[in-house]
């Protein structure tokens, strides 16, 4: 059904669960590194092969970056919580069970406040926990790597018992149309506030952050939530928008047609944009948790969460309304800014000596422009926040106006070095010896007679074409104001 | 009446990935059933001021410091392995699930 039509006769409730591996040095119960990308079984022992008599550990650094991450979230720190055995036979996990927690959470009960097209919405944090990450699974002998007649599976364990934070939303209701967008943006918050708290490089790509969403419809006016789909593993901050939508509009049509949803899980496709039926959902009580018997309670003493607390850095949101103030700018420019993930960089290029309004025209005007072109991420141009600030002083100095500027930039990212070697190479300087722009400009006059004559007889205007014809002669590198001043002088007539 | 039903039974046999036989079925259910019963003396025992324990020692806090080390080799950690492919355990086939 399309997504208009769905909206019109349903309201969607979301929910997301979001699993965060850390990058800790080692693993969770377990002195194994935790590399990415290691030769397949090389970061494996005893531990987290469930070899007999191994007994796990927890790690405290781990512990450490649940509660910053939970206090970060505005949670209630619990005083006294246990690990617990999650029971399933599947084999990613060697022990036959993961250590998670279960009724117990680390964190719970806090928020996380997004914006969104300018209203501020508040995301219930339910619960954060800790756990740990299962084994990397191959099927082989089915087409493309699914499951589906595949004739066996090959299994690497490097993945399994890497320390990994699972944040659950609360319910997020009264999202309406603007549900996807919700979704993506309160991903995008978690991810910048877990980057800035340092204890994780979130890298969706490579799957150490990874989103579950849950939607549920019900029909407008009712009160009743309806039966709810979770769409597992959803990696990239757009698929996130679009496998909402792509839920939304789907059990509209089931529903429209008298159809029930049923409670499972589903699975994105990238390609596609769809979602497809997975297993229908083990029954909480199927996994059989218990408390786990190898790993003591934790007992975070209130002096340790408050010196974690004292730690925490300032915080996206927070460092995003300080330098909205500092630079001036507007939501809407703020924004833009953030859209884009222009912040840093315009802020480091601040830093490095520019003006507040040339390095966001710069990083938002012309490199904006072509990283768009490239489809490149702004980061990722090859230029530094160091080269748009020489490149701004140049301009401020007057060595370059803005039409030469773009041509250094343009040189910078084609790989031509720093932009003072971009300037000499190209011979881009501004024309600031009057003799020579005196020179140029009696040549244009005798060139262009009739236009001469038009602003000696007072056609001011005329002008344009003459100071047109100086910048052409220069190619460019002369100070057009300053030519059009001596334009004047030349032909005796005053503005 | 049993503590534990057959189909219980049945149903913890799927989610361990046991195939029994209908005789193993009742031969296991009889045995858990008693199983079950024994365990339930002790709960009787238990009197309201004792709190339900997990944990046999008064422990807390017990945690090691993030420092990685060496574990096994691949070909250490795969000499158990029933079948190998790639460096990587292989097993059956998983039916029922999707990864």
């Amino acid at each position: 059904m399309p997504y208009d039509e769905a909206l019109e006769r349903f309201e969607p409730v979301l929910g997301l669960e979001t699993h965060v591996e850390l990058g800790t040095a080692s693993k969770m119960f377990c002195g194994c590194p935790t590399a990415f990308g290691a030769a397949p079984n090389t970061q494996v022992c005893p531990v987290c092969l469930a070899l007999p008599g191994s007994l796990p550990t927890a790690n405290a650094q781990a512990i450490e970056s649940t509660i910053k991450i939970g206090l970060a979230l505005n949670c209630s720190i619990a005083s006294w919580c246990r690990f617990a055995r999650k029971n399933y036979f599947y084999p990613d996990m060697p022990k036959n069970y993961q250590i998670s927690q279960y009724d117990e959470p680390l964190c719970f009960d806090g928020h996380l406040d997004i914006e969104v097209e300018g209203r501020t919405i508040r995301v219930g944090i339910e619960r954060v926990h800790l756990e740990e990450d299962t084994g990397k699974s191959t099927h082989v002998g089915g087409a493309t790597g699914r499951i589906h007649g595949a004739d066996h599976s090959i299994v690497d364990y490097n993945r399994a018992g890497i320390p990994l934070v699972e944040i659950v939303t609360k319910p997020i209701e009264g999202t309406d149309r603007m549900a996807p967008e919700v979704a993506k943006a309160y991903v995008t918050e978690l991810r910048e506030l877990v980057r800035a708290l340092g204890v994780s490089d979130v890298r969706m790509e490579e799957g150490s952050m990874r989103s579950d969403v849950n939607v549920s419809l019900m029909p407008r006016g009712s009160a009743e939530w309806g039966t709810r789909t979770e769409t597992k593993n959803v990696n990239s901050l757009r698929s996130v928008e679009r496998a909402v939508r792509f839920e939304i509009e789907r059990q509209a049509a089931v529903l429209a047609d008298g159809g029930r949803i049923v409670q499972e899980t589903r699975h994105f496709h990238e390609d596609t944009g769809a979602t497809t039926s997975g297993r229908s959902k083990e029954e909480a009580q199927d996994y059989r948790y218990f408390p786990e018997p190898d790993l003591v309670p934790i007992a975070p003493a209130a002096e340790w969460v408050e010196s974690l607390r004292a730690e925490l850095p300032e915080l996206p949101s927070v460092r995003r309304k300080r330098l909205q103030n500092e630079w001036g700018v507007s939501d809407l420019d703020m924004a833009a800014m953030h859209n884009i993930d222009a912040i840093g960089l315009v802020e480091a290029t601040i830093a490095a000596g520019a003006p507040p309004a040339d390095a966001r025209k710069w990083w938002m005007g012309e490199l904006a422009r072509r990283a768009n072109e490239s489809g490149t991420a702004l980061a990722d141009l090859p230029i530094t926040p160091d080269q748009v600030a020489r490149v701004t002083a140049m301009v401020a100095g007057g060595a370059l106006n803005d039409k030469l500027a773009r041509q250094v930039l343009e040189g910078v990212l084609a790989g031509e070095g720093t932009p003072d070697d971009v300037v000499s190479a190209r011979g881009l300087q501004i024309v600031n010896d009057e003799g020579e722009l005196s020179s140029i400009i009696d040549q244009v006059i005798l060139d262009n007679a009739d236009a001469a004559d038009k602003v000696r007889s007072g056609k001011v205007a005329a002008a344009g074409a003459l100071v047109g014809g100086v910048m052409k002669a220069s190619r460019g590198k002369a100070d057009a104001g300053r030519a059009r001043q001596l334009i004047l002088e030349k032909l005796g007539v005053t503005e | 009446m049993s503590a534990i039903t057959r189909d219980e039974v049945a149903h913890l046999a799927r989610l361990s990935r046991l195939a029994l036989s209908d005789e193993e079925l009742d031969h296991y259910a009889t045995q858990l059933d008693v199983i079950i019963g024994a365990v339930a003396r002790v709960a009787e025992v238990a009197a309201e001021d004792v709190p339900p324990s997990s944990h046999a020692l008064p422990l807390t806090n017990v945690f090691r410091q993030d420092q990685a080390r060496p574990g096994l080799t691949p070909e250490q950690a795969l000499s158990g392995a029933p079948a190998v492919e790639d460096d990587r355990f292989r097993v059956p086939r998983i039916l029922g699930e999707e990864a």
